[in-house]
């Protein structure tokens, strides 16, 4: 394999191992800011217990997220050196501000939370989850206006062989970010969401006393309303989206549905076999009409097709294959939604349980809540690999080119190397983060503390 | 002052300020295995740092982000040209940052035990490559007129550049060991000042080596002649300080003073860049500057405006965080968390 490929793979493969844990962290840290504020209100230690069990297995996550998000901030200058070049005016003012903004902040207070619980009065304790809530999403809110502007550059210019700064204002106004922050956000908590819906019905399904029967139900109570909410909003966001990004970048839309040809009134496919060569159906399912649908609101109305669109394009950019691999946009799309269709359905199930108190009475929903905690991981994955593959040929659309982005002075050889290395130590990684995830989640919550814990602290002499 | 030297001088600040908080936590993280002997005793190590390890991080975190955004070709150039020991180093941070987070969450004598020596390596490897880096920045790496490195791994090694290495490893674990001599009690407490005692000269001879090595191996003698000038007479007299207070057991004041070698030792190797960031070993006139691997003067005052109103904000809450955590971790103090 060539350098460009075996960077593309290095990427894909730290970016997606990140993002395991990113979403999970944004959307845990306002349930941890929510439970703690509702025992800062109330009194009652449960709420504190809760706090603490989730506040364990967040921590878990959050070690991973912040030890691999040290590459994401260095790769674009390891392996892209010559995007960074071309974009660096632009592009390097959003990840530096995402630092002092966000990581200053989330890491700071997160420090402060985990060894202030005894330090600092419970005012400033409570108010450092949400500094850390409050980082940790502004967090994402940088880089996705990083990320926006490969997706659909605003605010530049092209001079000198680069891509300048023209006006910030636009740069972060850009309105893809406006599409793109809230789907991202909305998923980060369906994960969160899951993530204790699966966990509290293990419990609730095992519970043997009513102390845990109580806890759980509260946290599965709390978890489903706001899966509930947060599926419905990424549906109708991504909704929202699609229909965007079918302006901005056709070409990616019609990879995800493999529509080879412009079409009025165009079918949507349930199940397309392609021939990515001569680009048509092998074997396709198709409803028809319904693709018109999603992209206008009516049953009428032109799509365009992956063919007429490489015309357009030959003729705008100079000849060239503008077509991602479509295979790959076509299932991660497929699979993307159909995780949060999925998600939706047992969202609403485990609503309408909790609200008609049946939890205890719903052995199939706790069963299978526990493996639908993978779905968002999949939704979240298939997600982004479906969009930054999508933009392929292009790493900024319609300005650079993958291929031109890559960095000269490295070798396929150090590539190589380093994708090796990353994907071992992720791996082993990976096996220690579930392994003590299963162990903290199975355990349960901790006894209640004693009322005065036994604590002395000698002060510093220096 | 042009909003390109701000940029550089900013972007010293960054990394002076990562060198000065995170050089102790690198030294404590390097002395975890040898001067905590029971598990107890490795807990309370840890969290003498435990509350700002991370948080001292995000000091280089901003500096990377921050020499994207004001000089793209110095961030492009310098990360694709030092790939595999920038990927060394990321790897050792990675690691690290896990195991400060895992290495209580099991009670197994070997998890334990392999999680805190990969503290101890994801400490040694970038306190010794820091130093290596710098020193290449200074000395000169194959750049050519694209502003594209063309050297190898290899060509970041050589004797200059490894006194160098070493003088920041051994600074940081002095440094480090003053640290937890000042937070912990005794036995940690004592150890940890033996250990300064033996390190120390280690240290003081290291960086005196790598002076003179900046005057035979680099072009800071032509360009500033005999008299080096205040700031690399500051890291020398806080240095023999720092030696003189560690002798006399004056550790909150010896402490002081290798935060002030550390803080001046960076200046210097700035000092001697400027106006270049990366020298070209190769032609002079192909080095990168503070000119020509810049952004635009647009983008420089929208970063210097953020820069302005922020920085104020995270040094505030950070001090604060370290006067929360002021006071000594005892056998007593509760340790899990």
């Amino acid at each position: 394999m060539d350098a460009l490929t075996l960077a593309r793979w290095q990427f894909g493969i730290t970016t997606v191992y990140h993002f395991f844990f990113v979403p999970l962290t944004l959307g845990l840290v306002w349930v941890l800011a929510v439970f703690q504020t509702i025992w800062y209100v109330t009194g009652d230690e449960t709420w504190k217990r809760l706090t603490k069990f989730w506040g364990k297995l967040f921590l878990i996550n959050f070690a991973l997220g912040v030890a691999t998000g040290i590459v994401q901030e260095f790769q674009f200058g390891m392996n892209w050196a010559e995007y960074s070049r071309f974009v660096g005016d632009v592009f390097g003012a959003p990840l530096a501000i995402e630092a002092l903004l966000a990581f200053f902040l989330e890491s700071t207070f997160l420090g402060i939370w985990i060894f202030g619980w005894d330090k600092l009065p419970k005012k400033a304790h409570l108010a450092s989850i949400w500094l850390v809530a409050i980082g940790s999403n502004i967090s994402a809110l940088w880089i996705l206006i990083a990320n926006s502007f490969m997706q659909q550059p605003m605010g530049y210019a092209l001079r000198g062989g680069r891509a300048e700064m023209e006006s910030f204002w636009a740069l972060v106004s850009n309105p893809h970010v406006f599409v793109q922050f809230p789907h991202v956000i909305t998923a980060a908590m369906a994960t969160a969401a899951f993530f204790m819906l699966g966990i509290s019905a293990w419990h609730l399904a095992r519970a043997k006393d009513d102390e845990t029967r109580d806890a759980f139900g509260r946290s599965f109570r709390f978890a489903a309303v706001y899966g509930l909410v947060a599926t419905v909003a990424v549906t109708v966001v991504g909704h929202g989206q699609a229909q965007y990004m079918t302006g901005v970048q056709p070409m990616k839309m019609a990879a995800a549905e493999a529509l080879w040809e412009t079409a009025d009134p165009a079918p949507m496919s349930l199940f397309t076999w392609g021939d990515e060569v001569e680009r048509k159906d092998v074997f396709a399912i198709k409803v028809p009409g319904l693709l018109s649908f999603l992209a206008h609101n009516r049953f009428s109305g032109e799509v365009e097709g992956i063919r007429e669109l490489q015309a357009e394009y030959e003729a705008r950019y100079g000849p060239g294959d503008y077509v991602p691999p479509v295979k790959w946009t076509y299932w991660t799309f497929r699979a993307m939604v159909g995780a949060g269709m999925v998600m939706l359905l047992l969202a609403a199930w485990a609503t309408w349980a909790s609200l008609k108190d049946r939890l205890g009475t719903s052995p199939y929903l706790l069963a299978l809540l526990v493996p639908a905690i993978a779905l968002p991981y999949i939704a979240n994955s298939t997600g982004w690999i479906f969009t930054e593959i999508g933009r392929a040929p292009w790493i900024v659309f319609g300005l650079m080119r993958l291929d031109q982005g890559v960095s000269i002075a490295v070798t396929a050889g150090e590539v190589l190397f380093s994708l090796l290395a990353f994907t071992l130590v992720y791996a082993a990684l990976i096996v220690a983060d579930v392994y003590l995830l299963r162990k903290y989640a199975r355990a349960g919550l901790k006894p209640p503390e004693p009322a005065e814990p036994a604590l002395t602290t000698a002060a510093a002499e220096a | 002052m042009d909003l390109n030297t701000l940029w550089f001088v900013l972007i010293g600040v960054l990394f002076t300020g990562y060198f000065v908080l995170e050089g102790f936590d690198f030294g404590v993280g390097i002395l975890l295995p040898f001067l905590g002997k029971t598990d107890s005793e490795r807990r309370r190590i840890i969290n003498t740092i435990g509350p700002v390890w991370d948080g001292n991080e995000v000091w280089i975190l901003t500096g990377g982000g921050a020499i994207f955004a004001a000089f793209p070709h110095w961030y492009a150039t310098l990360f694709s040209g030092f790939y595999l020991a920038l990927l060394l180093m990321l790897l050792a941070l990675i690691v690290r940052a896990v195991a400060f987070e895992f290495r209580s969450k099991d009670r197994h004598p070997t998890w334990r035990t392999t999680w805190d020596w990969l503290i101890f390596f994801g400490s040694v490897v970038p306190a010794l490559l820091w130093g290596v880096a710098l020193a290449n920045l200074l000395q000169g790496t194959p750049i050519d007129e694209t502003k594209t490195f063309t050297g190898g791994f290899f060509d970041l090694l050589s004797p200059y550049t490894l006194i160098a290495g070493l003088a920041s490893l051994s600074l940081f674990t002095t440094h480090g060991a003053i640290f937890l001599n000042l937070k912990s009690t005794d036995p940690i407490q004592a150890r940890a000042l033996a250990t300064t005692k033996k390190v120390g000269p280690v240290a003081t001879v290291l960086l005196l080596l790598f002076a003179v090595g900046t005057y035979v191996w680099t072009d800071a003698f032509t360009r500033v002649g005999l008299n080096p000038g205040l700031v690399p007479l500051s890291a020398l007299g806080s240095l023999l300080a720092a030696g003189w207070l560690i002798h006399r057991e004056r550790m909150g004041w010896g402490f002081v003073m290798t935060a002030l070698t550390i803080l001046f030792a960076t200046a210097t190797l700035f000092v001697s860049l400027f106006p270049r960031v990366m020298v070209s070993s190769l032609n002079p006139d192909w080095s990168l500057t503070v000119y020509n691997a810049s952004s635009t003067p647009y983008t420089l005052t929208v970063m210097s405006v953020v820069a302005l109103i922020f920085v104020p904000i995270v040094l505030a809450y950070q001090a604060w965080t370290y006067w929360v955590f002021r006071h000594r971790i005892t056998a007593e103090t509760e340790l899990e968390y």
